[in-house]
């Protein structure tokens, strides 16, 4: 059987990670806008940068955390690897290298895509126009989604793209819960109070999961149940725990499929995350540090990454892949 | 034949070819009878909508990114290569004219790369002079003595091709190492059958798009003996070449992988890429590298796009390369004056596409002629690619004349100098109008066991008015080209 070349795997996965990437980049930034509609301002925009741990190369290039700078950052900043135009240009990058391997249309909507987000100035990402824009490349990152369902061949390189998807997927939610539960619990923690009825409820729309969270629980908006959702609801397409499984089950079925030699690493590694999240309670985690273990499973996730790498995407890491893999 | 009476509003009313021979007007006393159908449809467009058309064009070159890149001096550009909606339309008669002669020239090249390789008859037959075979820094004497499959060393040749002021086509430079603009023939012709369908209706275009399946064949047919399927892969630079987009479309239209050095190993001989269950064997390599950067061991050896070894695992008949190595010294600038000679020592015609007359500056006599004469002449230098470091005399200022002299006088056997062709124009949409401006033609010739043309070429058109260079590094933009099916009976 013909594999898979194994930069096109790795180019494949990074491609989708960062149209991933992204995607929720644009919901942290359009969720935060909303928080800081009313004057907490400088405070919640530094939350967003803390979280990221992106504070030492933020503050080497700028004096402070007002929302402008922020939304710079995390946007138009081309040095940034975590700024939209950054995500977006990865992605375009990998899908070139891809063009032979990609459907036409993949391709045309991501290249449209560059050419867009490389064309926004100051104006585009005043305050006032931000949900606009967030909105804006959400959606090209979802119209991406689903040219790739509809067009994209299913053979080895579709695995690779599901993988880097919901690795990308699951690290997201756990930065998104973690600014979010953080911004309002620590701002006023008190969870009765109206105006953190409205964040909590920005939380989860900026996850699209509100709808879905009162169909679990059609009263009420406890932090812990809303925590216990985004993170471990087995239904929520952006919970953690259905991501931890899909890795799982794309990992196994490329494996059998394409008679893989490698992978188990990976797959113990994400064993290990899903033991760890079907084996404690969201109030168990909460009382033990939710930030704490939200990194925890950032660095394991990392590791799934890593183990991939090694197993498939060709020997010794190239020193471009160390520089996409932040 | 009927004569387009001219309309007031007609696209082409006012258009003047300004003395020059044109593709779809023909002579100057010689009207070309077979684009009378073009030329009344193109009349009838209205020029808003043909406009509207090649914007329309223009953009979608762009969102699907078929683009080259330009390197300035701090950064790299995508650009698309401007294409011009007014098609470039070449007969039956003339092609056949043309096809016929393309195949003679890639077989005389091929036997005399053979020849020089081996028996070295042609040098020893005092036909062609040794130093500029043996001693061209394309010869490589790795190559010495080696069988390669159906003796096939340019298993992809691209002519490029002028036609003077009498309408006569005549061969400007071969390009046998790693010829490009093959991906812009096809996408050109997607492009009209787009925007202009009702231009081509019914008028029998011969179609271009099985050149990718031509090209899979012959490079397959010289894989090592006793494969059944082989494993075919094009070796690309990588997507900071300028023709990045090319391999692209080349590797897609083969459907097989795009691969980079880095994803190639030679291990015993053998060619490896790296895949995600370990190594698979190789067999034949559509390679986009040239000689030089091939392998690092066997060549520069500053080189990080080659593959290691990889001369070792060819010289072993482990594994195919197209095209052969050692190949430039074909495509020389200067050996291609001794072209026609070669045609007739190897076999025994005359050339039925004739050269450019060229003065080689390397020979005392060329060079005096050339100095005597520098006002009027085009000055070249052998070595460069894309148009870079010529004069044309008639067009140069006093300075540039003088520092072209001194760089003769310099290196003379840098140097031939060819008279100044009036390369042929063809209509040509501009801003104010439908203008002429010149082209040329880039067929390209696929060959494994049998040599195959694909129908036409790359036709490139001078954008700039008044200008001769149609290479894209320098402004230049490309048209469809259409070869009319033969409907003689």
């Amino acid at each position: 059987m013909n594999n898979l070349l194994a930069r096109y795997a790795e180019s494949i996965f990074w491609m989708a990670r960062y149209m991933e990437r992204a995607e929720n980049l644009a919901r942290i930034l359009d969720v935060h806008e909303t928080f800081s509609r009313d004057d907490h301002g400088f405070k919640n925009w530094h939350t967003i940068v803390k979280l990221n741990g992106d504070d030492q190369r933020f503050f080497e290039r700028y004096d402070a955390a007002s929302a402008e700078n922020v939304v710079r950052f995390y946007i138009l900043d081309p040095q940034n690897p975590t700024s939209i135009v950054f995500a977006v240009r990865a992605a375009r990058e990998n899908a070139r290298t891809l063009r032979p391997w990609i459907s036409t249309e993949m391709w045309a909507q991501i290249n449209v895509l560059y050419n867009k987000v490389q064309a926004l100035d100051s104006k585009d990402i005043a305050l006032p126009n931000l949900t606009h824009l967030c909105s804006e490349i959400k959606e090209a990152c979802q119209t991406h989604s689903g040219i790739t369902e509809g067009t994209f061949y299913r053979d080895e390189g579709w695995y690779f793209y599901r993988l880097g998807k919901f690795i990308e997927r699951a690290d997201q939610t756990t930065r998104l819960l973690d600014i979010g539960y953080f911004a309002i619990m620590g701002s006023a923690p008190d969870p009765r109070a109206s105006q953190d009825f409205i964040h909590w409820h920005a939380l989860l729309r900026s996850v699209a999961g509100y709808h879905a969270f009162r169909r679990v629980y059609p009263r009420g908006m406890a932090p812990a149940a809303i925590a216990g959702f985004i993170l471990y609801n087995e239904s929520f397409p952006r919970s953690v725990a259905l991501c931890a499984r899909e890795i799982n089950g794309v990992l196994t079925r490329l494996k059998s499929r394409y008679k893989l030699r490698g992978g188990s690493a990976a797959m113990e590694r994400i064993d290990e995350i899903l033991a760890a999240l079907s084996s404690r309670s969201i109030e168990r985690v909460i009382e033990g540090g939710l930030h704490e273990y939200l990194d925890w499973l950032q660095l394991r996730l990392s590791d799934v990454t890593s183990e991939l790498t090694r197993s498939f995407f060709g020997q010794a890491e190239s020193e471009e892949s160390q520089q996409q893999r932040q | 034949m009927t004569a387009t009476k001219p309309r007031p509003n007609d696209l082409l009313h006012r258009y003047d070819q300004a003395g020059f021979y044109d593709e779809l007007f023909g002579g100057r006393d010689q009207p070309a009878p077979h684009t009378a159908l073009i030329r009344e449809r193109l009349a009838s467009l209205a020029f808003d909508d043909i406009h509207r058309r090649s914007d329309d064009a223009a953009r979608e070159l762009y969102n699907l990114g078929i683009t080259f890149l330009v390197y300035s001096e701090q950064e790299a550009i995508d650009r698309i290569l401007p294409f011009d909606v007014i098609p470039r339309v070449i007969s039956a008669q003339e092609w056949a004219h043309l096809e016929t002669g393309i195949v003679q020239r890639v077989t005389a090249l091929n036997l005399f790369l053979r020849d020089i390789y081996n028996d070295r008859k042609i040098i020893r037959d005092g036909v062609i002079p040794e130093d500029l075979v043996i001693g061209n820094s394309n010869y490589r004497p790795q190559m010495i003595g080696l069988k390669v499959p159906f003796d096939t060393y340019i298993h992809i040749l691209g002519v490029d091709l002028v036609r003077d002021g009498d309408g006569v086509f005549r061969v400007l430079e071969d390009n046998g190492r790693v010829p490009s603009g093959v991906s812009y023939v096809v996408e050109n012709r997607h492009m009209m059958q787009r925007v202009f369908p009702d231009l081509m209706q019914g008028l029998g275009i011969r179609p271009i798009d099985n050149y990718g399946q031509k090209l899979l064949q012959a490079v397959s047919e010289i894989a090592p003996p006793g494969i059944s399927e082989p494993r075919v892969v094009l070796l690309s630079p990588g997507s900071y070449n300028s023709a990045y987009f090319e391999h692209i479309f080349l590797a897609r239209e083969m459907g097989v992988p795009l691969v980079e050095g880095r994803d190639l190993v030679v291990q015993d001989d053998r060619v490896y890429m790296k895949t995600t269950n370990g190594l698979a064997v190789v067999d034949s390599i559509y390679r986009r590298i040239g000689d030089d950067f091939l392998d690092p061991r066997a060549f520069n050896t500053d080189s990080l796009l080659g593959v290691p070894g990889i001369l070792d695992a060819y010289r072993k008949g482990n594994v195919a390369l197209a095209n052969a190595i050692g190949t430039g010294v074909a495509d020389d600038k200067a050996v291609y004056c001794y072209v026609p000679r070669m045609i007739k020592y190897y076999l025994g015609e005359e050339a039925i596409i004739p050269n450019v007359e060229t003065h080689i500056c390397r020979e005392a006599e060329g060079l005096a002629y050339t100095l005597d004469n520098l006002a009027t002449l085009v000055v070249k230098p052998v070595g460069e690619a894309g148009g870079y470091g010529i004069t044309l005399g008639p067009l140069a200022s006093r300075a540039e004349l003088d520092d072209c002299r001194t760089k003769l006088l310099a290196d003379p056997s840098n140097y031939i100098s060819q008279p100044m062709i009036p390369l042929s124009v063809c209509p040509t949409l501009t801003e104010s109008g439908v203008e002429p401006r010149h082209v040329d033609l880039r067929p390209f010739a696929v060959t494994g066991r049998h040599t195959w043309v694909l129908p036409g070429g790359l036709t490139r058109v001078a954008m700039r008015k008044d200008t001769f260079i149609v290479n894209s590094s320098q402004g230049g933009g490309s048209k469809d080209t259409w070869v009319l099916e033969d409907t003689s009976p």
